[in-house]
């Protein structure tokens, strides 16, 4: 009787600062209604109008809230809405911008289907090659729902960076894992691959969701709240079990090393990479890995955050085994997606020397790193949707060779990119490996520089020799027929073109947003 | 002790009506017999013998299941606002109201779809 006769303080929700996070889920809701509702022909352009118009708003929400006086009046960091759930700052809002435009050109790719040649399955769920299949293609059978999928996995992805507290965290780990693993398994080519993908990550992602969990539930028991504020705190004034404390770092850190896919729980990216649908390539490598590391480092500078001393050491190690190990397996790959998905390997390892300094260089570096790293990677993803075999993408290197004589262009941007991941000077890459290195030495971390330049190097090696297959290579007999770019797609591959270039020799003014989103850290 | 009393007192209640519904059932129902009524309880399939290499099990009532867990987790929800809803206010109705009708959305969904149609 005493519980129902307590007060309640009635709560309340700052719908204005979360306005973005709502207009994305708003436009998924409302795009489910279009599945529903509207006749078969309505429905692709209504769902582009959708998903273009709500990212395009909330980003320009997100702007609007990051230039807002009221929220960081008298110097204050941030604030915490939603009592306290969703954190709304500075780098939270670089980290949203960042994820809403790499996800409106992830859109324009997975838009891009002219019937015939969509990336994605009819039907996904008849069996690859029986009857049923043959069936709901020559229906036609398209499934639109990739449109709210994808904006459902994005607004999850949104708001897994702003959460404060970590059951609201969790809930944004499956709100943005359980579309991603559905449009794994949709590519219309090579389906089995596409099924083995969407399982296994499945499979592994629930795993290290139960581990996240697991933790959540260890540092609930150290410090009795799920707030990182709050545990903070507790580690300051240093009472409860340390046992339960580092059990709940290491889980939980377990948890969000698994979604940047940092060695030793990388297993899943090379093969999920490949199996999906390319868009969806595009989205996981750049969106995912921005909002992972979006929620890694809040969770690490807020709530561990006076306990550098204890996690750097693990992190160490990861930082290392992640640059060596994805640069050094890169070598061996043969498949352009698995090649890159490698390479992501390593460069989620070089921003983690950055996130190992723990400081506001640190996450600086970090951001400008993501933004850079993102555009890269979706404008490289936009190149190998263009390369096509009669039976789907040219997905093998060994296809690939002399492509830069039949068709110099493509394959000068596409060199472009792979000269940017291995952070050549005049690329995005090298202005965003050069800031992560130079926070983690005055972190203190030089022998972690010294391994990730050597790794930069091991790295540099195996995009070159992609460039020089391009380029120096005869060309194969009947090779790849490389298809004029849609508007979509030539507004995709643009975009990263631009980006990785302007990023590169003016870096000046996103490095200046970078360092005036991290002065303040994250609001507490 | 004292604050057990209840649940003691419900066990035994639960307890005394398990019991005598079985006893009871078993002296004055009809016995009629039925191959099913005998066998194992089983979704929709025969427990034995087991199909050689798995067999095919009909999955149709998947859907239902989802749906009814679904519509569960929503009664779980109500619940604490239906008795707390004098507290709350109008707040607290326009976000359940809210939720409900995302619920519904997916519900219409599953609807349109044919999600409801059995063959």
């Amino acid at each position: 009787m005493s519980l129902a006769a307590a007060t309640i303080p009635a709560p309340s929700i700052e719908y204005s600062q979360l306005a973005p996070m709502l207009i994305v889920f708003g436009a998924a809701v409302v795009g489910v209604l279009v599945e529903a509702f509207a006749p078969r022909h309505l429905r692709r352009p209504a769902h582009l109008v959708l998903s273009l118009g709500g990212l395009a708003t909330a980003f320009v929400l997100t702007c609007v809230i990051a230039g807002s006086a009221s929220i960081f009046a008298n110097g204050s960091p941030g604030h915490n809405a939603a009592m306290g759930a969703v954190a709304v700052d500075r780098p939270t809002l670089f980290i949203q911008g960042t994820i809403l435009v790499l996800a409106f050109v992830s859109v324009l790719l997975i838009a891009d289907s002219a019937q015939d040649v969509s990336p994605f399955a009819g039907q996904a769920a008849a069996a690859p090659g029986s009857p049923e299949e043959r069936e709901g293609l020559l229906a036609g059978l398209v499934h639109t729902e990739i449109y709210p999928l994808t904006l459902f996995a994005v607004g999850g992805m949104l708001l897994f960076p702003a959460s404060n507290d970590l059951l609201t965290m969790f809930v944004a780990l499956e709100v943005l894992s359980l579309p991603l693993y559905l449009l794994c398994g949709l590519a219309r080519r090579r389906r089995l691959l596409s099924h083995e993908a969407a399982v296994k990550y499945f499979l592994l992602g629930a795993f290290s969701s139960a581990f996240f969990l697991f933790g959540i539930a260890m540092l609930y028991g150290y410090s009795g709240s799920v707030s990182l504020a709050a545990i903070a705190s507790t580690v300051s004034s240093n009472t409860g079990s340390t046992t339960l404390l580092f059990a709940g770092i290491a889980l939980t850190g377990l948890g969000l090393l698994f979604k940047i896919g940092a060695v030793p729980f990388q297993s899943w990216k090379p093969d999920v990479y490949q199996g999906a649908p390319t868009p969806v390539t595009a989205l996981m490598a750049s969106c995912t890995v921005v909002s992972a590391f979006g929620a890694l480092l809040r969770v690490f500078y807020v709530a561990f955050g006076n306990l550098t001393w204890d996690w750097r050491p693990a992190m160490w190690a990861v930082a290392i085994l992640t640059m060596v190990i994805g640069a050094i397996i890169a070598i061996t790959q043969t498949d352009v997606k698995r090649l890159l998905a490698y390479s992501s390997i390593a460069h989620a390892g070089f921003i983690l020397t950055a996130v190992i300094a723990a400081s506001a260089a640190g996450l600086s570096s970090s951001l400008f790193y993501l933004a850079a790293y993102g555009f890269t990677t979706v404008g490289a993803f936009a190149v190998i949707t263009l390369v096509r075999d009669p039976g789907g993408e040219a997905d093998h290197l060994s296809r690939w060779a002399g492509l830069g004589k039949r068709s110099p262009l493509v394959a000068g941007i596409f060199a472009f990119f792979l000269l940017a991941f291995a952070g050549i000077p005049l690329t995005s890459g090298f202005t965003g490996k050069f800031a992560v290195f130079q926070a983690a030495v005055a972190g203190g971390a030089t022998p972690l520089v010294i391994v990730g330049v050597l790794a930069s190097a091991i790295a540099a090696f195996f995009y070159v020799r992609v460039i020089v297959l391009m380029f120096f290579s005869d060309p194969v007999p009947d090779g790849p027929e490389v298809v004029v770019p849609s508007l979509f797609t030539g507004t995709a591959v643009g975009l990263g073109a631009v980006a990785t270039l302007v990023l590169g020799i003016v870096p000046g003014p996103v490095l200046d947003l970078a360092n005036h989103a991290a002065t303040q850290l994250f609001v507490r | 002790m004292r604050l057990y009393v209840p649940i003691l007192v419900l066990a035994v209640l639960a307890a005394g009506f398990a019991i005598f519904s079985v006893t009871f059932g078993a002296l004055a129902g009809p016995k009629r017999w039925n191959k099913a009524k005998l066998e194992s309880y089983e979704c929709g399939i025969e427990p034995t013998p087991a199909p050689l290499g798995g067999g095919k099990v009909p999955i149709k009532y998947y859907l239902t299941a989802m749906l009814f867990i679904v519509f569960d987790i929503e009664i779980v929800f109500l619940y604490p606002w239906a008795v707390t809803f004098n507290k709350l206010g109008a707040f607290a109705l326009v976000e359940m109201v809210a939720f409900v009708v995302a619920v519904l959305i997916a519900y219409a969904y599953v609807w349109r779809r044919g999600g409801l149609d059995w063959d």
